[in-house]
């Protein structure tokens, strides 16, 4: 038998909805359990990404700096890194933001002017990251190996893109079941 | 020297979060904060978007509770029209909000908080997840996983797809339940149930091994706030809110959704992108409520389903007739699955459901609305203002979870005064730190990603708690 796969799933600037049709796998999951070991994930309990993970799939756009750094690393331990939904893949509602602007504007309307005239803006250095005035796509920042587009993708694609990644194989991404977006 | 633990992430909680204990001098803990680290900022760019399209873009702020999102502003956009829906659309919308409540409660009882519980605190963190919960204890695994889907797929019944459905809009639903997908749903019910009560069995069980934690896991005097029906019984999407004291008395009674603003303000504080509501009369931070299923059980009279309500009176016989300890939070989810089972029971016979009426027809009657549900973490408010033309000028979100921030915080503290000793931290400590506050089961992804906006009175503190100034618009 094949040693297990080392499996990281990783939450970025996104809704966790893909998460969601990940858990939406229902009993499929104990089928996976049996196949990878769960080494980095928000279900999970490990703190820093780990090295010579095998497939990392990511969750969501880049929005801050912590994503930013977070991301080189998971390109650096990760064999392979899929984009996995509309958020990874083009920024979608992640993005929605931009048009408005640079950061500091959007944080000054939301916390201050329409907020607390204290005049705070969660800023605390080290603590809440900084936020970037362009949300970008992950492949903006370091090469992608496969894309999965969907809001969220339906677990039945999730599923068709594991079990080829699990066989070795090249996911077939291809037609209106694998491919569509929303 | 005093000096900062930091953990980061936090994990097994819906969101991006990092705690801070801050230790004095004597190495003791003096104060902690739970840190919500993400951003989106979904009340900004949905201004000048029309309010018909509010529904499914403000379902994306949340994957785990799009259905709350989807019928709070659904709601709002209803008062937008001015109209009253078919009563059809409006028992759809109840199931669909009472299958959301059973699937995201399973995810935090059993793939969340599961293995702490099952496998324990102290637990290897490599395997303290749901795949070593699998490992450990499949059937139970696998209970879980169909309980959710349960869940999941009445979603999907009424609504085309599992997550992020574009099934409600202002003046009701898009779709109604086709008699197959009905019987469906009743097939699978008993066992729905049947893993319920086991899971409510269990946690009987957990209160007594792990009643250290069920003592310090946030056990402090708040107020508690949540819907209730007219007839003062448990409520997910009608009625109105109500505020309880610690001791149960009656603070607000029959608060519209249009009010909330007289009972709700909202404060900003520089380590967390997450805002801070407070009950406006008694300030800042002393006007700290709870929000959720522990707040609901403790806003209501009885359930008003029988499976629940017997269980209520154990619930409450064990945690008191208004329950102050977060741990019970656990325990509350549980009986709210099975009402919410009881009740999708009961509203798959109503007649009402075949009906073809499922959507109200009219244009912009109101510039102005508030719609009000039970998301499964707390009462979720969407407050909008449009121009003639319907498009949105202003938007306000008050999130389940910002409405537990304050709880939380004090929540941390607690746990962390009880368990942390000390410079070096045993891994399990930490772990329980973290696991008080998955007793919340905040969903960041909803409260980090709609800061606040029109906070209607706000007060400015001084660093030695005095008051300095306040608005109010
Ligand atoms: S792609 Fe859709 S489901 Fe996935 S994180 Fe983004 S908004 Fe959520």
């Amino acid at each position: 038998m094949n040693p297990k796969l080392r499996l990281a799933t990783v939450w970025l600037g996104g809704c966790s909805g893909c998460h969601m049709s990940l858990l939406d796998l229902d009993e499929w999951l104990i089928d996976l359990a049996a196949h990878v070991d769960l080494v980095y994930s928000p279900i999970a309990d490990t703190k820093i990404f780990p090295s010579a993970v095998d497939l990392a799939l990511v969750e969501g756009a880049i929005a801050n700096n912590e994503h930013l750094e977070l991301i080189h690393t998971i390109r650096r331990n990760s064999r392979i890194l899929v984009s996995l939904g509309d958020c990874a893949v083009t920024g979608n509602v992640t993005a929605l933001r931009n048009p408005l602007g640079a950061a500091a504007p959007t944080l000054q309307q939301i916390y201050v002017d329409h907020g607390d005239p204290r005049g705070i803006i969660p800023s605390e250095p080290g603590i809440v990251p900084v936020l970037l005035d362009t949300v970008v796509p992950v492949h903006a920042v370091v090469p992608v190996d496969h894309f999965l587009p969907g809001c969220p993708p339906p677990a039945p694609r999730i599923r068709a893109m594991l079990e080829a990644l699990l066989e070795g194989r090249t996911p077939d991404a291809q037609g209106p079941e694998m491919l569509r977006f929303g | 020297m005093s000096q900062r633990i930091v953990i980061d992430p936090v994990t097994r909680i819906e969101g991006h979060a990092k705690i801070s204990i801050y230790l004095d001098d004597m190495g003791e803990v003096s104060d902690a904060r739970f840190h919500v680290t993400e951003f989106r900022g979904f009340e900004r760019f949905c201004e000048g978007r029309p309010f018909w399209e509010m529904p499914a873009i403000t379902a994306r702020i949340c994957g785990i509770c799009p259905v709350s999102h989807l019928l709070a502003s659904a709601k709002a956009g209803d008062g937008i029209l001015a109209v009253d829906i078919p009563p059809a659309a409006d028992k759809l919308r109840r199931m669909m909000n009472l299958a959301q409540i059973v699937q995201s409660h399973a995810l935090s009882f059993f793939h969340l908080s599961g293995p702490d519980f099952i496998l324990g605190f102290d637990s290897d963190p490599a395997t303290r997840n749901v795949f070593g919960l699998i490992a450990a204890n499949p059937e139970l695994a696998r209970s879980g996983i169909r309980l959710r889907q349960f869940g999941q797929e009445v979603i999907e019944h009424l609504g085309g797809r599992k997550i992020h459905p574009a099934w409600a809009v202002p003046g009701g639903v898009r779709s109604g339940l086709p008699d197959q997908a009905r019987q469906a749903i009743r097939e699978k019910l008993p066992e729905a149930f049947s893993i319920t009560r086991a899971a409510i069995g269990h946690m009987k069980t957990f209160l007594d091994t792990y009643r250290d934690e069920a003592a310090s896991f946030g056990t402090f005097e708040s107020l508690f706030m949540g819907l209730v029906a007219d007839d003062g019984t448990w409520e997910h999407y009608g009625g109105a809110l109500r505020v309880v004291d610690a001791t149960g008395a009656i603070l607000e009674d029959h608060v519209e959704a249009r009010r909330y603003a007289e009972i709700i303000g909202e404060a900003v504080e520089p380590w967390s992108y997450l805002k801070f509501p407070y009950y406006q009369p008694r300030g800042y931070p002393d006007g700290m409520y709870r929000v959720g299923p522990l707040a609901r059980i403790n806003v209501c009279r009885s359930f008003g389903t029988p499976q629940a309500d017997d269980e209520l009176i154990e619930l409450r016989q064990r945690g008191g007739a208004t329950i102050k300890s977060s741990f019970f939070y656990h325990y509350a989810r549980l009986v709210e699955i099975l009402g919410a089972l009881e009740r999708i029971a009961r509203l798959l016979d109503d007649p009402d459901l075949a009906s073809r009426r499922l959507r109200a027809d009219a244009g912009v009657n109101r510039l102005e609305s508030v719609g009000i549900s039970e998301a499964p973490r707390g009462s979720l408010i969407h407050h909008y203002k449009v121009d003639e033309h319907g498009l949105i000028t202003q938007v306000n979100l008050i999130i389940a979870t910002g409405q537990n921030n304050l709880a939380m915080n004090r929540t941390v503290a607690q746990i962390a005064r009880r368990f942390v000793r000390g410079n070096t931290i045993p891994e399990g400590m930490l772990n329980r730190v973290e696991a008080g506050i998955r007793a919340f089961d905040p969903c960041l992804s909803c409260s980090t990603h709609a800061a606040g906006q029109m906070a209607l009175d706000v007060r400015l503190i001084g660093p030695d708690g005095q008051e300095l100034d306040r608005v109010v618009r």
